[in-house]
């Protein structure tokens, strides 16, 4: 009998940080003291708390083990695999009691407390790559049960009264999408569509998804086939993400040695494959008929709309798409039916939402929350707070489609209508989190720099508008800035907005829309004064040496690459703005303070 | 796999396993895997404890972990079977010993008093 699982994280943080050694070296030590018999390895996908990895957890104690290095897996091996003594000093600190070595559940501490995991309810929990674990979890029940128990008209509706919205970013109702792409079931060749193409910086909700419950998603789209009458479907998903696709590829196959895809499935006659198709990283190809066109061979770029593609999407055929989250709901709407997924949320914005917590916050990693847990909740609670004692400033959403909630609004219940009422939006869940230091026109110009790049060419106003646009931000932070520009900008954005062809040229102002809206006295700070508030931006910034306080030890003027530092030995020291390239080589070094930002 | 059944089949036979991570069970059984423990024999009792579950098919139902020196080391090996608020601890065991628990206890409810501390 295996007593004991050992879960260590293989999602793409935790590889990074070493867990595939970990996992060797653990099998390695436990082969060495006999207990292959009793002790289970299994590699699953994130557990969230990215931030402490590498993660490793032992069942049935739940122990928590944190930033575990391959020199631990000896000691936790011969200490607590062997003799049951848990190893404190590597116990994630949380769940630490004092006195004992029962550790706390981790559903108790402060970054699970608040958490309602549906689609991400199998991550850290299974093993991706055995479809036997996901089977023993209710895998696939779904599917046989609208298979053999409903009509796809009853699937349809019963997404329609889950109230689910799209996951990716627009939020239009899913059910809805279904509804349109389902006439003439039968007759003409449709397909199902799965946006694994997240390119939002900051964002990874799909990517753990992806290694963590490959085939929720897989059993998701075969139920939107059997819905609106397709057998075929393809996940567009990046080719960055080499762990998703090697765990989507297993999962594929698995699936297909089981019955679960591929001809007369469960004995109903229902047909459903899907293949994979890579992209090579184009932010564009996340926009949903540049996604089809990539698919088609065609070089990514966007098409207008209409036709949909509920009507003409994929090698022109019907098509839906829908992103990897939407389809991690779907299985628990299925089974758990649509009134329990529609008791979570908001009037409008029913169930859950994963966010990819990120920035200057303690806990970063993903989390999932009901629809209108507040913005304060996630960062403070959740995410642990701004670390080093800094205050919180804003925090961005929805990528570079979206915009910052400043303090003031921390308060706000995240859902759709509310981020898009104060200027930002949902997005595909990215959330950045940013403190005092951070300068806004700094982040509007790295979210207008990553859609410049981005732009696919094809649209004027998103060609050249974002480039102009980003030319008035270079402008400004470099100090040459005029009051004008700001109104200049405005009126740009506007065209770009109202012009562009797809959603990438259509949002891409936001960021600089809202940090002008709600933090118009930095961009004036830096227009008006030639001065960076938050010190960041370096033609603004110059440095200087406090005489006082100089006790003239010449180490910044040793230290110094461009030695613009001069002074003589026990005499105060003086900068030569002209050489000074900002650095911050001589702040770090000065052991008495001399050096000052200004 | 063409049928409902055989995936309810392969779901009631992997639930088991996986409900391990769940951290919940109806029965949890330490054994004492100190020095102490060791050297009185709890390996060959623990390995009894797991080969005896499996065999009665209590995988999932039962839960075995291990824990550092209990303080009684005279009677070792020493294991506690905990259900809900109950604790029972079972000493000087011995493999047929604790097959003989996993009969009676788990599977029947009956405790063996004759093994208990109690009867010291």
């Amino acid at each position: 009998m295996i007593r004991s699982h050992v879960l260590i994280c293989g999602g793409t943080g935790c590889s990074a940080s070493g867990s595939v050694n970990i996992r060797t070296s653990l099998e390695n030590e436990i082969a060495n003291a006999g207990l292959t018999q009793e002790i289970k390895v299994v590699q699953t996908g994130c557990f969230g708390l990215c931030e402490l990895g590498p993660i490793m957890i032992v069942y049935p104690e739940g122990t928590f083990y944190s930033r575990v290095t391959v020199e631990d897996v000896p000691e936790i091996v011969s200490e607590h695999l062997l003799k049951g003594r848990v190893v404190r000093r590597l116990v994630y600190n949380e769940t630490l009691q004092e006195g004992t070595d029962e550790v706390k559940s981790l559903s108790e501490t402060s970054f699970y407390k608040k958490q309602k995991r549906i689609a991400l309810r199998n991550c850290g929990v299974i093993d991706p790559e055995n479809i036997e674990e996901y089977i023993g979890v209710d895998g696939y029940q779904a599917l046989g049960k609208v298979l053999t128990e409903m009509t796809p008209d009853q699937v349809i509706q019963t997404v329609l009264d889950s109230g689910l919205r799209g996951r990716g970013g627009g939020g239009f109702p899913t059910g809805l999408k279904w509804k349109f792409a389902s006439g003439n079931r039968g007759n003409v060749q449709k397909y199902v569509c799965c946006n694994a193409d997240e390119g939002d910086p900051g964002a990874f909700m799909d990517r753990s998804i992806l290694e963590g419950d490959p085939h929720t998603v897989l059993e998701a789209m075969a139920i939107a086939g059997y819905a609106i009458g397709a057998n075929e479907g393809y996940i567009y998903v990046r080719a960055e993400y080499p762990i998703a696709i090697h765990r989507l590829e297993v999962a594929i196959k698995q699936a297909h040695e089981y019955g679960l895809l591929g001809d007369n499935i469960f004995g109903t006659g229902f047909n459903f494959d899907i293949k994979l198709r890579l992209g090579a990283g184009a932010f564009v190809c996340g926009e949903e008929t540049a996604l089809m066109t990539s698919i088609e061979g065609n070089r990514g770029e966007p098409r207008p709309r209409p036709p949909f593609p509920a009507v003409k999407g994929l090698f022109g055929k019907p098509t839906i798409l829908n992103n990897v989250e939407t389809y991690a709901n779907i299985t628990q709407i299925i089974l758990n039916g649509p009134q329990w997924f529609a008791s979570m949320g908001t009037e409008k914005s029913k169930g859950t939402k994963v966010f990819a917590l990120g920035g200057k916050i303690k806990h970063t990693g993903l989390v999932e929350v009901p629809m209108g847990t507040t913005l304060r909740e996630v960062v403070e609670e959740i995410g642990g707070g701004i670390p080093n004692g800094k205050k919180f400033k804003a925090a961005q959403t929805g990528g570079p489609s979206g915009g910052c909630i400043p303090a003031s609004l921390i308060d706000t219940p995240i859902d759709y209508d509310n981020l898009v009422a104060i200027g930002s939006m949902m997005g595909s869940g990215g959330l950045i989190v940013m403190d005092e230091d951070t300068c806004m026109v700094d982040i509007a110009r790295f979210f207008l720099d990553f859609t410049v790049d981005e732009s696919c060419g094809k649209c004027t106003p998103c060609r050249i508008g974002t480039k102009r646009l980003l030319e008035i931000l270079d402008k400004i932070i470099a100090g040459k800035g005029e009051l004008s520009d700001l109104d200049e900008m405005e009126e740009l954005a506007k065209y770009i907005k109202s012009a562009s062809l797809c959603g990438l040229g259509q949002t891409a102002p936001n960021p600089v829309l809202s940090t002008l809206n709600r933090f118009r006295d930095e961009y004036i700070a830096h227009v008006v004064d030639k001065k960076c508030p938050a010190g960041v931006c370096k033609s603004l910034l110059h440095y200087e040496i406090i005489a006082d306080k100089c006790k003239g030890c010449t180490l910044c003027a040793r230290k110094c690459p461009v030695a613009a530092i001069s002074g003589s030995v026990k005499e105060a020291h003086t900068i030569d703005v002209s050489k000074c390239i900002k650095c911050g080589v001589c702040i770090s070094n000065c052991k008495f303070g001399a050096i000052v930002k200004k | 796999m063409k049928t409902l059944a055989e995936l309810s089949a392969i779901r009631e036979r992997m639930k088991n396993k996986v409900a391990l991570r769940e951290g919940e069970s109806n029965y949890r059984i330490v054994v004492g895997m100190a020095t102490c423990g060791i050297a009185a024999g709890a390996r060959p009792v623990m390995n009894a404890l797991l080969e005896e579950i499996t065999a009665k098919g209590l995988e999932g139902q039962v839960h075995v972990s291990q824990t550092g020196c209990i303080g009684l080391c005279q009677y070792e090996p020493i294991f506690e079977v905990f259900h809900g608020d109950e604790k029972t601890t079972y000493v000087k065991m011995t493999p047929e010993k604790a097959k003989e628990v996993i009969e009676a206890h788990i599977l029947n409810g009956k405790v063996l008093t004759d093994y208990t501390i109690g009867e010291l």
